[in-house]
């Protein structure tokens, strides 16, 4: 198969498992890092936002909070439109090493499709701006 | 959910479909302006209708438009963005680049 459904990357860091836990789930660390200001709740279900100075944004959804092995979250698939359901599960292990902590990062869900996105591709479904719009007409023409 | 090589086979016609400049012209004319028939397309590219109206073929192949029959038997293509947001999905596994962003986690901790 071509393409990835998943992305796995490790690093060996000369930090203890700690010092990296807070890079990772602390506002502070997330905003130093990884976004340029960042806000996290961090316990299952809890949200978090990343914003660059760019102007974007990625708003995160924390899944998993196993202090200080394991922390994992949801974020939105980007370039897909905002209301697109699907979201990529990211989940960072942390392994305690002579040298400090070894991390793996491993991002799933890139080739996941509901059933109906599918069906709508090939079905020849009408539905969208033009459907709208003729019922845009319609409620126009009955008044 | 469909199996994975069903997903891949879509993805691989998306990318097909876009190798070639008049049918990402043809596309392109579908996104900007909604749909259109064979004859509003030759009008608005630099394509003959023939040469049209065999990417249009190809194109509804890939599920990236399909045909409506409107009034006075007139064919009108309509885009289908279902395909292309999978295709989307595998070039953003492509384009995530953990590789800087854990870089930038190294040197965040070195400070």
């Amino acid at each position: 198969m071509g393409f990835p459904d998943q992305i796995e990357r490790t690093v060996e860091l000369a930090h203890p498992p700690a010092k990296v836990w807070a890079a990772l789930t602390t506002a502070e660390g997330l905003g130093a890092w990884f976004g340029n200001k960042a806000t996290i709740d961090l316990r299952p279900g809890g949200a978090a936002e990343m914003t660059w100075t760019t102007g974007d944004r990625a708003e995160m959804r924390v899944e998993r909070v196993d202090e200080p092995t394991t922390f994992g979250f949801t974020w939105h698939i980007y370039g897909l439109p905002t209301e697109d359901p699907r979201r990529t599960y990211v989940e960072f292990t942390l392994v305690p090493v002579d040298t400090g902590t070894r991390l793996t990062v491993i991002e799933s869900g890139f080739a996941q499709l509901p059933d109906g996105e599918y069906s709508k591709a090939f079905a020849g479904n009408t539905e969208g701006w033009a459907s709208e719009l003729g019922e845009l007409v319609d409620y126009l023409d009955a008044a | 959910m469909p199996a994975t090589d069903e997903v891949e086979a879509v993805a691989e016609q998306v990318f097909v479909a876009l190798a070639d400049p008049r049918r990402r012209g043809v596309l392109g004319v579908l996104a900007a302006g909604g749909p259109a028939t064979a004859t509003d397309l030759a009008i608005r590219l630099p394509i003959t209708r023939q040469a049209i109206a065999k990417h249009l073929a190809l194109l509804a192949e890939a599920g990236l438009v399909t045909a409506e029959h409107g009034e006075r038997r007139r064919v009108r293509y309509r885009l289908q963005p279902a395909p292309m947001q999978l295709a989307q999905q595998f070039l953003t596994a492509l384009t995530r680049d953990w590789d800087e962003r854990l870089w930038a986690l190294k040197d965040h901790l070195e400070r």
